[in-house]
């Protein structure tokens, strides 16, 4: 019975919100209706208006392009930072899970220490160290999320590497990494993909959190976390400066988290 | 796992607010370190007014009416040091200009005035000084002031008490000599023309020689006495009202540290705070009926500065070419509601006679030459080079956008990398390993030597590698000069620099920014200075 409701209200308003936002995306990478770093004297701080969707900032910019750009930038690095903690994440955790020893003991023991720093301030280090810049900015969020993915994956597999299935496996004498990756892996999937997805809402967070501090993505560029922070000053002038890539950010969010939720109900 | 996750989230969110807080603490105000670093070379005219006696010492007014006035001003930092010597940041200095005073100090037309001592003479080599100690001038804490302080004080500056010279250019001090309880003798090891100009620096201020602890109780003679501090807080400030000269109008000062630059709207509309010094347009646009906007100049050049020791940038017709494609007027438009004034050459107008207007003209926006020039300088598709800007500042980032649209037109792309504030003092500004910056340097004195001698090709502070032997020529000749005493000679040649400069396109030179201080009605007299300084004696409210 539980299988029939196959998709939950949650999911399937996440799907949506999440559709809307990738045909942005994938808009703003096509097109933008103004070119991001035009300046216009003319239009700065200009009220949205059928001209300007959403209105310019202060220097007479198209906030609707900026906001394309922006949610491209800040989808892409999202993506790049949670492929980067998955895939190091789920290897660690999957060799440690299974193997054990002390490879596990000292992996775990660095683990521990990565994720007692909070992943900004870990970012924050070490982007003082390598410098600003989105592809800086990737790496050192992608080391941060790294630790989150491997303890989750390595819990998966203690629970399931003495499950009888896997006994007759190794007895029936198929290689470990086929075990690991084929037998294994695929039922963590679930947990995995949850997990993955709240990475991807921390790590749009976390980026906006990295250009609001200025060191995320640099101007004349855009990301909703660079354009939040620019336009603070103008909270009370131009509001719709801060209201919409403010909004992109929630509705990015939002709809990843609704998929999430929709996803660990139906499993 | 779902609480994982959300732990996780909250985790993220509290080290968010944590770092958001700690960072954004730590952006403003930071002007300090820079200005530290730009006052260790002054060199230039100062010497024609010998024995200058402007003693103003009307008796206190009548201030009765004023006896509960108080004001709440906002600053932009924590004061780093409450010991004038040991103070850095130009944000410090400005607030302690007002509780400690050197012999002279400056007035608001950049003149220097005497302060503690009541006059001076030097002998004609220009070696030896000749202070007379004001009379009857007192202490915060009721002492008089002695000779023997303003030994203690000068010796401990210049390093002769032991220890390193605070002040570097104070290590040229043969020596201090009290012949009598009236006079203070100071001799140079060489003459120097900028000698008494670093002696009117709020560090080579007069400080009692038995104050043991001036950090927390800091002693001076200015027109403020100070009362307490909390840390990262406020500072309170109370009237002296034995000083020797016109009294400060304003009983009782609180300085409000607002290290958020985000909350000074807030904070003013909210009667918090009366008074912010330097408020952006766009914070001043906010304010509303309830306060004034006093408009001046920030007192620095603002200058794309390029690195001219690096290609493409060693080539000076392509440096010419990007002054030509930068249009200084737009920038201003979009940075600052047009306001600021667009300068040519290291040099703002506050420094008056050295102030040539006319070297703004010399490049006018003309993006088809900027081109030509590009092309004869083997460069017809243009290029891309790295803009470094300190974050902290977001009208040196707002300008450095407007420029990198602007050189756009010409094919030449400037990618921006924001760097800390702290970075740049040690990368850009004394490492030297950079291609562009866009930063204001402004000047510690107003001689011509604190804008020029930074472009001698050896300076140890020639950031911009400029290398160039005739304006060495023409600065070894305004030094000349100067030492013959011949001031006209001097500026003469000092004009000669500045003209280089503009002509060989040292520096992509945008503007004097404007300095915006917004006031609440009822307060008035607040003061420009030509140098980084708050006057807060000359407040008064008006009813």
């Amino acid at each position: 019975m539980e299988k029939k409701r196959a998709y939950s209200l949650n999911f399937i308003i996440g799907a949506v919100i999440t559709g809307v936002m990738l045909v942005l995306i994938l808009t703003g990478f096509i097109h933008t209706p103004y070119d991001i770093t035009k300046m216009d004297s003319t239009a700065k701080l200009a009220a949205p208006s059928l001209e300007h969707l959403m209105g310019c900032d202060n220097f007479g910019r198209d906030i609707f392009s900026r906001v394309l750009k922006g949610m491209g930038n800040t989808f892409t690095i999202a993506v790049a930072t949670v492929a980067i903690g998955a895939v190091c994440g789920v290897l660690i955790g999957a060799f440690t899970g299974y193997f054990g020893g002390w490879l596990d003991e000292v992996l775990m023991r660095i683990n521990d220490v990565v994720f007692a720093f909070p992943s900004i301030l870990l970012a924050l280090v070490f982007v003082s160290i390598f410098g600003t810049g989105k592809y800086n900015v990737v790496a050192a969020l992608g080391i941060a999320f790294i630790p989150s993915f491997a303890r989750i994956v390595r819990g998966e597999f203690i629970k399931y590497k003495d499950m009888d299935y896997v006994k007759s496996a190794r007895l029936a004498g198929v290689p470990k990494l086929r075990i690991i990756f084929v037998h294994i892996l695929p039922n963590t999937m679930p947990v995995l993909m949850s997990s993955i997805m709240i990475g991807f809402n921390n790590a749009v967070l976390a980026e906006a959190g990295m250009s609001y501090l200025g060191i995320g993505v640099q101007p004349p560029d855009a990301s909703l976390g660079s354009m939040l922070s620019e336009s603070q000053t103008y909270l009370f002038s131009a509001p719709w400066y801060a209201a919409f890539p403010g909004l992109m950010i929630i509705l990015m969010v939002l709809g990843f988290s609704l998929l999430a939720d929709g996803n660990t109900k139906r499993v | 796992m779902t609480k994982r996750g959300q732990r996780f989230v909250k985790v993220l969110f509290a080290s968010m607010l944590l770092t958001l807080t700690v960072a954004l603490g730590g952006c403003s105000g930071d002007k300090e370190a820079g200005d530290s670093t730009q006052i260790a070379d002054k060199t230039a005219a100062e010497s024609s007014d010998a024995n200058a006696e402007t003693g103003t010492s009307s008796e206190a007014a009548d201030n009765t009416e004023e006896a509960a006035s108080h004001i709440t001003i906002g600053i932009p930092q924590d004061l780093d040091s409450l010991v004038p010597s040991l103070s850095q940041g130009a944000g410090t200095q400005e607030v302690l200009f007002n509780i400690y005073e050197g012999l002279y100090k400056p007035d608001s037309e950049g003149n220097l005035i005497p302060a503690v001592a009541s006059g001076y003479t030097m002998t004609e080599d220009g070696l030896v000084y000749t202070f007379t100690l004001r009379e009857g001038i007192q202490f915060h804490n009721g002492n008089p002031v002695t000779v023997e302080d303003v030994k203690y004080s000068i010796e401990t500056c210049a390093g002769l008490n032991g220890g390193e010279p605070v002040i570097s250019a104070f290590s040229n001090i043969e020596s201090v000599e009290t012949p009598d309880e009236q006079t203070i003798v100071i001799t140079l090891k060489e003459s120097s023309s900028s000698f008494m100009a670093i002696l009117a620096t709020v560090e080579a201020a007069i400080v009692p020689a038995d104050a043991d602890d001036l950090q927390n109780n800091p002693v001076g003679t200015g027109p403020y006495k100070f009362v307490s501090r909390s840390l990262q807080e406020n500072v309170e400030l109370e009237r002296f009202d034995a000083y020797w000269g016109e009294p400060a109008h304003i009983q009782n000062i609180t300085l409000k540290v607002l290290a958020d630059t985000d909350s000074i709207v807030m904070n003013l509309q909210g009667g918090a705070v009366d008074l912010v010094a330097r408020v952006s347009t766009a914070q001043a646009a906010e304010l509303g009926d309830d306060f004034e906007v006093l408009e001046g100049t920030m007192n620095l050049v603002q200058a794309m500065y390029l690195n001219n020791a690096v290609e493409p940038f060693n080539n000076e017709k392509v440096r010419q070419a990007l002054c030509y494609a930068v249009n200084k007027q737009e920038i201003l438009d979009f940075v600052s509601e047009g306001k600021g004034t667009p300068v040519g050459s290291s040099m703002f107008p506050a420094f008056g006679k050295y102030y040539i207007d006319e070297l703004n003209d010399i490049y006018t926006t003309d993006i088809e030459k900027a081109k030509s020039l590009l092309a004869e300088a083997g460069y017809p598709d243009g290029f891309s080079f790295t803009m470094r800007v300190p974050s902290n500042y977001q009208q040196h980032i707002d300008t450095a956008q407007v420029v990198a649209e602007q050189l756009k037109q010409i094919g030449v792309t400037a990618n921006i990398e924001l760097i800390e504030w702290e970075t740049w003092l040690s990368d850009v500004y004394q490492g030297r390993d950079f291609e562009a910056t866009l930063v204001g340097v402004d000047a510690s004195t107003l001689t011509a030597g604190a804008m020029l001698s930074r472009f001698r090709s050896d300076a140890h502070n020639n950031f911009t590698n400029y290398n160039n032997e005739d304006y060495d020529t023409a600065y070894a000749n305004a030094l000349a000069a100067e030492a013959a005493s011949d001031d006209d000679k001097a500026t003469e040649y000092y004009k000669e620099c500045e003209t280089i400069l503009a002509q060989t396109a040292a520096n992509v030179y945008i503007q004097d920014m404007c300095e915006l201080v917004a006031v609440r009605k009822g307060f008035a007299g607040y003061t420009f200075y030509p140098l980084y300084i708050q006057d807060f004696s000359k407040l008064y409210i008006v009813e």
